[in-house]
């Protein structure tokens, strides 16, 4: 008897689900991403206004200014869903864990002199507090924002801000030999120290800000695009110089998280200039009105950092790479654009 | 049809991003699904590279990553950090 062995092919009735499929315009395979993006977001059928802010929908697209036919448009260019969100932090936790373990058992910060201890200290612990309101502010963008597509994005963001608080957090308790003693310290600095006074003024106001996508441009893009160089690039090479490289081993998730996230931002912000001018004039004016206060801020900590002249010619320097990024997505800062932009705001402020 | 290369890859998750890099790159390519394995065959030539992957996936991709999901591939191999080229060397 000659027994044949034949391979039958089970086609699946459908490769996605229907919504994506629409999206994707044909029944194909999505990625995961994908299907844990795409019209994830309620959008209909909700009964009750809101008690607190009744000219709105529970989830409505006129919390902003920006305008977006398709707010799915948004795309994340790292494909982040929890699942592969979750596995790319965890692995980078557990090199920052060793890293950690490798600078408490060669002493590289503990093994500093109390003048280099201070510096540190002074420079990188109160920044937790606006690692918190970094958190808070993405928070406020990822319940009031509108699409899965960014909304998504926007909770990793303030969960890995939380993060970022806590790795400042043991840094100081590296330098303090986990008293609290230097937390205390950078608390009292955030809240009383002049020099860190503009920057606290500036994150308060922060968190006042009505819009959400100007609190995504002026937390995420502003705010972090100019401080994270300052910091993680031109202090920490000052402080390295100084201190050894234990400091830098520290920093490490800080600085590929940056490079990682800005590449999300950038494209966020790309994406709504480009949808029309309208939004790119909105985003330049939010940008042009939040550089120049976030400068005024960091202007101080720059300095006291890396002395006078080194710390003028970082910020300068910082910023210049700054404005580079921001014309490279589209967003024109020119005087002439913000003029014509004010002007069309205050025309739209006579009709209502 | 001695002149043909193909690369067969597991169906999978992973994979589907690199049969499309492939597709894209290679408009005379031919991919055949079959059942858990996808057979993409080409004449003289199949060019796989790492920025197609990449822009797909959305992260840093190396070529050798490729050999995790491979079944199996005929002709010579030329490997370079940024291209995978499949072609036969008579």
């Amino acid at each position: 008897m000659q027994i044949d062995i034949k391979t039958s092919a089970v086609q699946p009735i459908r490769q996605t689900f229907s919504h994506v499929a629409r999206r994707l315009g044909a029944d194909k395979p999505a990625s995961r991403y994908q299907e844990a993006t795409l019209d994830l977001q309620p959008e209909a059928n909700f009964h009750y206004r809101p008690l607190w802010q009744p000219e709105f929908e529970l989830y409505d697209t006129r919390r902003t200014a920006i305008r977006m036919s398709d707010w799915y448009a948004f795309k994340d260019p790292r494909q982040y869903y929890y699942g592969a969100y979750t596995i790319a932090r965890s692995r980078q936790q557990e090199t920052m864990e060793k890293n950690i373990d490798f600078v408490t058992r060669r002493a590289l910060v503990s093994g500093l002199s109390d003048e280099q201890k201070q510096a540190i200290a002074a420079l990188m612990v109160p920044l937790r507090h606006v690692e918190w309101a970094a958190n808070t502010n993405n928070c406020y963008v990822t319940a009031y924002g509108w699409g899965t597509a960014i909304t998504q994005a926007t909770m990793y963001h303030s969960m890995d801000r939380l993060g970022l608080a806590q790795y400042l957090s043991r840094i100081g308790l590296l330098l303090d030999g986990n008293q609290g003693t230097s937390l205390a310290e950078g608390k009292t600095r955030w809240l009383d120290d002049p020099v860190w006074q503009p920057l606290r003024r500036l994150v308060e106001d922060l968190m006042v800000v009505q819009d959400w996508f100007e609190t995504f441009v002026a937390q995420n893009a502003v705010l972090d695009g100019l401080l994270y160089p300052l910091v993680y690039r031109h202090a920490d090479a000052h402080l390295s110089a100084q201190c050894g490289p234990g400091l830098g081993m520290l920093n490490e998730f800080a600085i590929a998280w940056y490079d990682e996230s800005s590449r999300w931002v950038d494209a966020t912000l790309k994406t709504a200039a480009a949808e029309s001018p309208e939004n790119a004039m909105r985003l330049a004016q939010w940008i042009v009105r939040w550089r120049a206060r976030t400068l005024e801020a960091l202007q101080p900590i720059a300095r006291a950092t890396l002395g006078e002249a080194q710390g003028n010619s970082a910020l300068a320097e910082v910023d210049t790479a700054f404005a580079a990024r921001v014309t490279k997505l589209g967003i024109d800062l020119s005087a002439q654009a913000a003029t014509a932009c004010a002007d069309t705001l205050a025309t739209e402020a006579s009709h209502v | 049809m001695s002149d043909t290369v193909f690369i067969a890859f597991q169906t999978n998750d992973d994979s589907r991003p690199i049969i499309e890099a492939i597709a894209e790159d290679n408009p005379h390519a031919v991919v055949n699904a079959m059942p858990a394995m996808v057979k993409i065959d080409a004449q003289s030539r199949l060019v796989i590279r790492r920025e197609s992957i990449e822009a797909r996936i959305g992260r840093a991709f190396d070529l050798r990553e490729l050999q995790l999901n491979l079944i199996s591939l005929s002709g010579n191999i030329d490997e370079t950090d940024d291209e995978f080229i499949l072609a036969w060397n008579n």
